[in-house]
């Protein structure tokens, strides 16, 4: 699940003690104005949670209440990446002396949590790290621990931080700390600044609930975006299915990330295009009903391919579902299937017997023919 | 990794409707169920089995080597960090959306006690004609049968398919080791890979990778070095840039994870790659044949 920057900072960064600039979330270009007319000069900031939003325009600073109200007019409404901005913060424009990366996410590889840290802020860190990977300094955790004083330090060393060391440490280990009690998969503060003054504050954060901590931390997550969906996605996660919705014509019914993924590849081989990809995997094997329904209400769809292979998922289970759904919705879209393993006999059976369909021996030839018909 | 008969299973979680359905299913097939684990049924017996307190219980008692969970995921933490503290050497966690940071503490307890994890979120290990441990079709004739090819997956689903086109075209399997869709799994396709390289039974090793992660190019390092004949499956093809296609691991941002960098790593390794899931059965059959069929190696030869 991911945040808006304000959230970001509301909920997670002051919290723990890591300073942020003064700043108001606004919804009208009034408000920016009332806003700034408090604050003095100020940056209006797009509130949306993808990243880019200066380059696409959506981060414009004011000197005045009319230059804010001005800036703010001209955010409101655009569309940066998937998103319209609906939701602007109004900062304190930072007296910026160097720009610091510090971030805290999971190291796949090392199954660790891991910390990183770079005097090369602003940019982005996969830009940082492809032309000077040495800029970045990296620490790995003990999930059981926290870093130690001594372990920051070491990672600090040499970087000729002065007197903004102290500061940087105490935000790095608050930051490990926030990572560890709200189950963040990523939490970044790029740039973090260091300002004329001394001081270091955090200027933008990100961060990213790991979705399968929803559940323990549900007042964190009622701050969360919502994600861009279209009214067919929502209606999936609505049912507990993730669907998500492509521009082909080839619709999409298999059980498991990898035998659907396949399913897509195995369309596009063939020169067709899958019109979803929606996944009925673990548990959710018993939506096949609802699922399909999903997937035909994609006015897209001109032909239908079910793939089942059941492994945990059981197709006699699966297929009773697509055959209630079928004689409900009476569908006029030519469908194919391809059905093996867990509880195949009797699933082929019911779709022989019920809707009158052969279904075919590898799932290649059936969607060949999915896409033959889709043309 | 490669299941026995002789090991001793131990069942956490084996009162539920999916423990039971399952254990019922792997002792028909001939896997050694020793112990069930539930706190509140101890003293019990379930689907024929005995059942324990905790996991150390039930090690003391009647033994364990590998231990699989039917765990919901909020309690998935607490009952692997249990069953590696009782001392079992392999550890199969089936359950899927465990938050991340339970998962790591998993690893590093692992990590501590020397116990390998298979998984999360793994459909499980299956030796045709001796047992499975996991939620696999094994007793499934026409998905499975012995044999001499190994198949690594990250896919329960694909991993099936890949086996039912194997045992249509003749060949049998010497093992099946679902790896898992976690993001972070307590065994690598390399790991898996190194496991069918070292097994006597077998000759040829199919791996069924996905988009997302760096595992696939990890493992074709491995696979430089190999003499067995292998083919891969890469699924993701067609998935769009920067979408969780289901599996958590299973995200392309940028280059890292794309189906070309992983398909390049795979083929300047050596190993066949295959367009569809039909494939794999006809190019194995030609790799057995002649050796590394297409690596330098086999060239050479």
């Amino acid at each position: 699940m991911n945040f808006e920057e304000h959230a970001a900072k509301l909920l997670i960064l002051s919290p723990a003690g890591i300073p942020v600039p003064r700043g108001v979330l606004c919804i009208t270009a009034a408000e920016a104005a009332m806003a700034a007319a408090n604050i003095g000069r100020s940056v209006i900031k797009a509130q949306v949670p993808t990243g880019k939003r200066g380059k696409a325009g959506g981060i414009k600073l004011a000197a005045t209440p009319d230059e804010a109200r001005e800036a703010a007019g001209q955010i409101l409404g655009m569309r940066i990446g998937d998103y319209t901005v609906e939701r602007l913060l109004v900062e304190e424009q930072a007296d910026i002396a160097h720009e610091f990366y510090a971030a805290v996410l999971h190291d796949v590889t090392a199954r660790k949590p891991l910390i990183l840290f770079s005097t090369e802020g602003g940019m982005d860190i996969e830009d940082v790290a492809a032309a000077k990977p040495v800029a970045i300094r990296r620490l790995l955790v003990d999930i059981d621990g926290r870093p130690s004083a001594v372990d920051i330090a070491d990672m600090l060393k040499g970087l000729n931080l002065g007197a903004a060391e102290e500061q940087i440490a105490r935000i790095l280990d608050r930051l490990y700390g926030a990572y560890q009690a709200r189950d963040a998969e990523l939490l970044e503060i790029n740039p973090l600044a260091l300002l004329g003054d001394g001081r270091v504050v955090a200027l933008d954060c990100k961060f990213v609930l790991d979705d399968a901590a929803i559940y323990r931390q549900p007042e964190i997550a009622k701050g969360g975006a919502t994600a861009a969906m279209t009214a067919l996605e929502k209606r999936g996660a609505e049912v507990g299915l993730k669907l998500i919705q492509l521009d082909g014509n080839v619709g999409v019914l298999a059980n498991g990330a990898g035998l659907t993924m396949t399913t897509m590849d195995v369309i596009r081989h063939y020169g067709g295009r899958p019109a979803n990809f929606l996944e009925i995997g673990g548990e959710a094997y018993t939506k096949s009903e609802i699922a399909l329904d999903l997937v035909l209400s994609n006015p897209g769809v001109k032909s239908l391919v079910i793939n089942f292979c059941g492994a945990f998922a059981r197709t006699d289970v699966m297929a009773d579902g697509v055959v209630r759904a079928w004689q409900k919705l009476k569908p006029r879209v030519p469908v194919f299937f391809s059905i093996h393993g867990t509880g195949e006999q009797e699933a082929v059976t019911l779709v022989r017997g019920e809707l009158g369909i052969e279904p075919y021996d590898f799932m290649e030839d059936a969607i060949q023919a999915a896409v033959k018909a889709a043309q | 990794m490669i299941v026995r008969k002789k090991d001793r299973v131990v069942v956490l979680g084996i009162t539920g409707k999916q423990g039971a359905f399952w254990t019922e299913k792997m002792i028909a097939y001939g896997t050694n169920v020793v112990a069930g684990v539930n706190p509140k049924r101890a003293g019990e017996t379930h689907v024929g089995v005995p059942i324990f307190a905790t996991t150390a219980e039930a090690t003391a008692k009647v033994g364990g080597d590998v231990a699989i969970m039917f765990i919901p995921p909020p309690m998935t933490k607490d009952a692997a960090v249990s069953a590696v503290q009782a001392g079992v050497k392999l550890l199969v966690v089936l359950t899927e959306h465990i938050p991340a940071q339970d998962v790591m503490a998993m690893h590093a307890a692992a990590a501590r006690h020397g116990t390998r994890i298979v998984g999360p979120n793994t459909a499980g290990l299956v030796t045709p004609g001796e047992c499975f441990v996991g939620i696999m079709p094994a007793f499934v004739p026409s998905v499975f049968r012995t044999g001499r090819v190994g198949v690594i997956s990250r896919s329960g689903s694909l991993g099936t398919l890949i086996c039912l086109n194997l045992t249509r075209a003749g060949l049998g399997q010497s093992a099946f080791i679902g790896i898992g869709g976690d993001p972070m799994l307590g065994t690598t396709t390399r790991d898996a890979l190194e496991a069918l390289d070292k097994d006597a039974g077998t000759d040829a090793a199919v791996i069924v990778g996905e988009i997302g992660g760096a595992m696939e190019e990890d493992a074709a390092n491995y696979a430089k070095k190999m003499r067995k004949p292998m083919v891969a499956f890469i699924a993701g093809a067609a998935a769009p840039p920067g979408k969780k296609m289901g599996h958590a691991g299973a995200i392309v941002t940028g280059n890292a994870g794309s189906y070309a960098s992983k398909r390049k790593a795979l083929e300047a390794a050596g190993v066949i790659v295959v367009d569809t899931p039909s494939q794999i059965a006809a190019a194995v059959a030609a790799g057995l044949k002649t050796g590394r069929a297409g690596s330098k190696l086999a060239a050479s030869q």
